[in-house]
């Protein structure tokens, strides 16, 4: 840990220091006084706070290629004795990889919104609440320990918090805010517990003064009810409830579909690009830690493997184009922690990054839809799109090449970063790899098919949704539409960095990463020939998905009820999204509510306890009554006891002598 | 002349007496004569016990007695009056205005 | 500035004599004219009790601003004064408290003016006395003296069921008091002294040192409110007055806390390890227990009793771990949760003066005809919940690491505090703030300047601990690592 006093400050420190307090700084402005003095002019300050973040982090990304890494504390936040926390930034290939994307996105995002909340009445709020967000994201993926970290992390969820919530009048808003919320802090309860235990054992919290530690606890086993626990399995272990939380993965990912309640805007920024994204930094940043323990990488690939399946399989049957792509990004970020479950970190991130670019591109042009039908009851509903291809060409062809990058066609984004993490499972050192890779394989099929059916559905047919619209569907404003078109760009160009070598590429970001991540955990050198077999197949996957999804919606409209007719109840499992909602608020809501409401307040406060305090006073009274009777205010009744207590003291009297 | 032992028999009969009545009696003025008789009783036994010891101690105390029932009887009597004045009636049984 | 500085502690305390005096012949009518009188009175209280930690010296072990004066010697006890790093931010905490209760008040007290604002006044100095005592007399005294203006705040300005909780507060807070009151007899009995500094180094054996310590405790116990003895809080925050509430739960309340770090560790150090796994037990549970009741409460004012319950849950399980860290968290968190809590009864009683009602589902909306008043509940929440930037993080974190340090199954437990907490206030706000306007609550007269300035001033404490606590936390660091020696 470097301390840094003023005189020794550089200029890279305050660039460093900028990138997430511009931000900031923009936000509180617009917060405060964003109602009376911005109004419809409140997204300025934040608009160029951003753009000056998104330079500077270019420029720091642009020192890191040069091979600079840096890490300072800008103020010590915490101290008690053993316990020193401050808050600072760590410098390296990853954190300048996620802040350059995440104020890209960010920034792109802000404009987008313009243009689709404009008119709404709590304007300046909207951005004053996604600069927050994006100041605790930056905070988080730059922090250099766990605390600060953890800062970042509950700030995120916070602003996640407000923004689902933002049209807090709206009951079902509200809701998925506080569910999100709840759900991410029982994550964050396993994460607190984690970074306890962490620590309890390395006695730091700093990174840099962790991972040198870390041999020291590798064999370190942990009484824990009786068994012997591996304490590097269970720091990861906890710290990873905290992602699955955040990320949204099994059991935990039940927030993430209610949190399409927020605008549109919302769930691109924080439910595609960044927050959900940060399970898998952090679960990248500590690696090292994770590596320790086999059965905690097994843990994450098979949670990543479930979350990756079982959105896919509920994907296709939703009406809902945002839940579609929420669940879409479920099963994307299920493919990250598959990555990292088989040692491929680089290639998880890789992943988040194009991932990143595609999603928010598949939201946004989702918005643009919705932003179209904003009229009708339910302007998510894809069964009053339609033939939209002629009347939105913009919004059609970006979510095109967004589609073609989710299903991994050759030469979009999606392809090389899939196939790399699809790769790097098959030939990959831990025996569950070829498992992974099976499942990735079927998944990517089910991808294409359930992202083409909403383009199929959406931009192809006839359009269903006249009655709620005035005159002819029309295309966006262009300040919604030149943010799709730089997503676009990126859902292609992002790819590029990650050009295999069996391919001809030098694959740039594996040597970008690889000093923070480590180089592919594979067997031993992998043949040329089973790569380019393990790509055809990946092709093969998506336009079989493709094939399919042109054959049920474009084809054969007739096979659209075919699969929810003649399997009802499967069906019904899959609309019902495995009835893990059910589940939980039977499980857990209703017992909880129960045993307050009947045992803790009426059982024991008030009848036990209170009892014993009410009943305390019952008894004085009731003795005070009971000897009242002796005061009968007769005056021979009182002589009678004069005299009784005469010959009772003299008795005892008499008996002490 | 009798013996001490008698005459403390006599005091404590009389002493035993004026209680019994003081306890048991329901009127005010037969409590009061029982407190006499019971003072009596007392007064007895001083003057029996100091003659027969030849010390001048108890007959002091006699005086101090008969000057103190006499005080009392006075007060005693003159709230029996104001009690008869205020509640019309002399029986302790029916004074409970102290109940409770 | 000499002879101020060193009395400082006396005049602290004392200073708002002057405002009673003033007040005491004054005629009733001129309330205007006594609401300012007590309001500049406890400013200057507030700006002295500043001062004393402006001029706290970070390196000295011991007690600084120490007055002894001959007082009853004929049972050898003195008016014995001092601060350490211990007590000294509970005293300008207890100054700015009271200055919120009179901005707070300044509208919603209507009949006898004069006596609440004296009363104020008095459990001003009641409290700070009792922060400041270093004679086992004189905090007896101080202690209990607070009792008597609380009672009459809470029985005279309370709610409907103002008597019932106001003799139920007064008779069970004596009653444990009364416990500790035989304890500190047998000591002067024993070693013929009340001062603290001369007990603390005594020796006992076990059985005696298990049984005062258990006097001591169940007086503190009872304030702090430890489960299963807070059945007292409920009733006497929801019916007292704004005012009460947050001096109730400001203050009073870490006397509790503040009586087990001053008196029942140091002084009984063997039969505190003896008993520490019950109070980390019963602090766990207070945690849990009283957050599934706050689950279930429709009465805005117990929720926020129970949170209270909860809160204090975490600073006894700090206290109990004996880990300098937690220690330090744990007094943090006192200081913390007064302010937090204490806003939050501010906030209530700001809305509870315009609708008269404390049911939740007569709320519904509250963001849209109050914005401001809204934000500012928000920042409260999150405080109270936790959330990293605000004070409550700072605590809670500190304790809870520390804690883990020496008995990892009691964070597991705790921690599950965390979100319960979560819960039931984002529960709260939600029904409160968000969703369908209620044509109840439809027009609400904005905030007035007195409550503005009330909200804001909590605000800013709440960032500023939370972001540089180390300001804070600096004044603890040699007083508890002193006292967590002679623990050993």
């Amino acid at each position: 840990m470097v301390e840094k006093h003023f005189e020794l400050i550089t200029h890279f420190d305050i660039y460093v220091f900028l990138i997430p307090f511009l931000p900031l700084i923009a936000s509180v402005i617009t917060l405060i006084f964003g109602k009376k003095y911005f109004r419809d002019k409140a997204h300025l300050l934040p608009i160029l706070a951003l753009f000056f973040s998104f330079l500077l982090s270019i420029k720091v990304l642009i020192e890191v290629i040069n091979g600079k890494i840096y890490h300072f504390d800008v103020y010590s936040w915490m101290f008690a004795y053993d316990l020193k926390v401050g808050l600072g930034f760590l410098v390296d290939p990853l954190s300048a990889a996620m802040i350059t994307m995440v104020t890209c996105v960010s920034f792109l995002i802000h404009v987008y919104s313009v243009g689709y909340m404009g008119g709404d009445p709590g304007y300046y709020r909207f951005f004053a609440y996604i600069s927050l967000f994006t100041f605790f994201m930056l905070m988080l993926v730059l922090s250099n320990n766990l605390a600060q970290l953890y800062l970042g992390w509950e700030g995120v969820g916070l602003c996640s918090y407000f923004l689902i919530g933002y049209w807090y009048k709206k009951k079902s808003a509200s809701d998925a805010g506080k569910k999100a919320f709840i759900v991410n802090r029982i994550g964050d309860f396993g994460f607190a517990l984690g970074i306890f235990l962490a620590f309890y054992f390395l006695g730091t919290l700093y990174y840099n003064e962790i991972f040198p530690k870390l041999p020291e606890i590798s064999n370190k086993y942990m009484g824990v009810l009786g068994y012997e626990v591996h304490v590097p399995f269970l720091i990861a272990f906890l710290l990873f409830c905290g992602a699955m939380g955040k990320s949204a993965q099994f059991p935990l990912h039940v927030w993430l579909p209610d949190a399409m309640e927020g605008p549109t805007p919302v769930s691109a920024l924080i439910h595609a690009a960044t927050m959900v994204t940060a399970g898998v930094f952090m679960v990248c940043r500590l690696n090292p830690l994770f590596e320790l323990s086999n059965a905690m990488m097994f843990i994450v690939a098979m949670i990543g493997a479930f979350t990756c399946f079982m959105s896919a399989t509920i994907a296709p049957t939703q009406f809902d184009i945002k839940r579609v792509i929420a669940y879409s990004t479920l099963s994307q970020l299920g493919y990250m922690f598959m990555a990292c479950g088989v040692g491929a970190f680089i290639a998880g991130m890789f992943h988040l990054l194009t991932h990143a670019y595609f999603k928010a591109l598949l939201f946004l042009g989702a918005g643009s839809v919705i932003h179209l039908l904003h009229h009708a009851p339910d302007p998510n509903d894809i069964r009053i799109m339609g033939g939209l291809k002629k009347y939105m060409p913009i919004t059609f062809w970006t979510l095109l090449i967004a589609s073609l990058s989710i299903s991994g066609i050759p030469g979009f984004a999606g392809f090389f970063s899939k196939d790399e993490i699809l790769a790097q499972a098959f030939f990959s050192k831990y025996p569950w790899g070829k498992f992974i890779w099976f499942i990735g394989w079927v998944v990517a099929a089910m991808t294409a098919f359930y992202t083409f059916r909403i383009i199929f559905r959406a931009f192809y047919g006839e359009f269903k949704g006249w009655e709620y619209i005035h005159g002819k569907p029309h295309e966006s404003p262009r300040v919604m539409t030149i943010p799709l078109i730089f997503l676009a760009i990126g859902s292609i160009v992002a790819g590029w960095i990650g050009i295999p070598k069996a391919l001809g590429g030098r694959n740039h970001i594996e040597e970008f990463l690889a000093p923070v991540l480590g180089h592919p955990r594979i067997v031993h050198e992998v043949s040329h020939s089973t790569e380019y077999l393990l790509i055809a197949l990946s092709i093969l996957a998506g336009l079989f998905g493709i094939f399919l999804a042109w054959l049920v919606y474009i084809k054969k409209p007739e096979l659209e009820t075919f699969f929810s007719k003649k399997v009802k109840p499967l069906y019904t499992f899959l609309f019902r999204k495995w009835y893990f909602d059910e589940l939980y608020h039977y499980t857990v809501v209703i017992p909880t509510l129960w045993i307050s409401r009947k045992i803790v307040v009426a059982i024991t406060d008030n009848t036990i306890i209170e009892g014993i305090v009410n009943g305390s006073a019952r008894l004085v009274n009731i003795t005070g009554k009971g000897l009242r009777v002796l005061h009968t205010g007769i005056i021979n009744h009182y002589s009678t006891f004069i005299l009784i207590g005469i010959i009772v003291y003299l008795l005892v009297y008499l008996y002490l002598k | 002349m009798p013996s001490l032992e008698q005459y403390i028999i006599l005091a404590i009969i009389l002493f035993l007496i004026g209680l019994f009545g003081f306890l048991t009696r329901r009127n005010l003025i037969v409590i009061l004569i029982s407190i006499e008789i019971m003072l009596n009783g007392l007064i007895v036994l001083f003057a029996a016990i100091s003659h027969f010891t030849k010390d001048i101690s108890g007959y002091i105390v006699v005086f101090f007695i008969i000057a103190m029932a006499a005080a009392e009887a006075a007060i005693g009597l003159s709230l029996v009056v104001l009690i008869y004045k205020r509640l019309r009636t002399v029986y302790s049984d029916e004074i409970t205005t102290f109940k409770g | 500035m000499e002879f101020l500085l060193n009395n400082l502690l006396s005049w602290i305390i004392w200073f708002p004599l002057i405002g009673i005096l003033i007040i005491l012949f004054t005629d009733r009518k001129h309330e205007s004219f006594i609401k300012w009188i007590s309001l500049i009175t406890i400013l200057i209280d507030t700006i002295l009790s500043i001062y004393l930690l402006a001029n706290f010296d970070f390196s000295k072990t011991g007690f600084q601003f120490v007055e002894k004066r001959r007082w009853v010697e004929f049972i050898n006890s003195y008016y014995f004064l001092g601060v350490d790093g211990i007590s000294i931010l509970f005293v300008p905490l207890s100054t700015l408290t009271t200055l919120l209760c009179i901005l707070i008040s300044w509208d919603s007290i209507k009949e006898l003016v004069k006596e609440f604002y004296l009363a104020l006044l008095f459990t001003n100095i009641a409290m700070v006395g009792t922060f400041c005592a270093l004679d086992l007399v004189i905090f007896y005294l101080f202690w209990e003296a607070i009792l008597i203006p609380m009672y009459l705040i809470i029985g005279i300005w309370g709610g409907p069921r103002r008597i019932y909780s106001t003799i139920k507060f007064f008779l069970y807070t004596f009653f444990g008091s009364v416990f500790m009151l035989i304890g500190i007899i047998y000591l002067y009995m024993k070693f013929g002294t009340f001062d603290y500094t001369m007990l603390v180094n005594q020796k006992y054996p076990f059985l005696v040192e298990s049984l005062l310590f258990l006097g001591f405790a169940i007086a503190f116990a009872i304030k702090v409110p430890m489960w299963p003895v807070h059945t007292w809080l409920p009733d006497a925050h929801t019916e007292a007055p704004t005012a009460g509430s947050v001096i109730l739960a400001g203050i009073l309340i870490k006397l509790g806390g503040y009586g087990f770090i001053r008196f029942a560790l140091p002084m009984f150090p063997q039969a505190a390890l003896y008993f520490s796994k019950l109070m980390l037990v019963l602090s766990v549970i207070a945690i849990i227990y009283a957050g599934l009741v706050c689950l279930v409460e429709d009465d805005l004012k117990r929720l926020i009793a129970y949170s209270s319950v909860s809160h204090m849950g975490f600073v006894t399980l700090g206290i109990f771990s004996f880990n300098p860290i937690a220690m330090k968290g744990a007094i943090l968190q006192m200081i913390n949760h007064g302010i937090v809590t204490g806003a939050l009864f501010m906030c209530v009683g700001i809305v509870y003066d315009r609708t008269h009602s404390r049911s939740i589902s007569y709320y519904g909306g509250l963001a849209t005809s109050m914005p401001i008043y809204a934000a500012f509940f928000m920042v409260f929440t999150l405080a109270s919940i936790g959330l990293p930037g605000t004070n409550g993080f700072i605590g809670e974190f500190l304790i809870l690491l520390g804690t883990f340090l020496s008995n990892k199954t009691m964070v597991v437990f705790g921690a599950l505090g965390v979100i319960i907490g979560a819960a039931y206030m984002l529960w709260l706000y939600q029904r409160v703030f968000f969703q369908e306007l209620n044509p109840n609550v439809a027009k609400m007269p904005p905030l007035k300047i007195n409550e503005l300035v009330a909200l804001i001033l909590p605000t800013i404490l709440v960032f500023w601990i939370g972001l540089y606590p180390n300001l804070f936390l600096n004044f603890m660091t040699t007083s508890v690592q002193n006292l967590l020696m002679n623990l050993k």
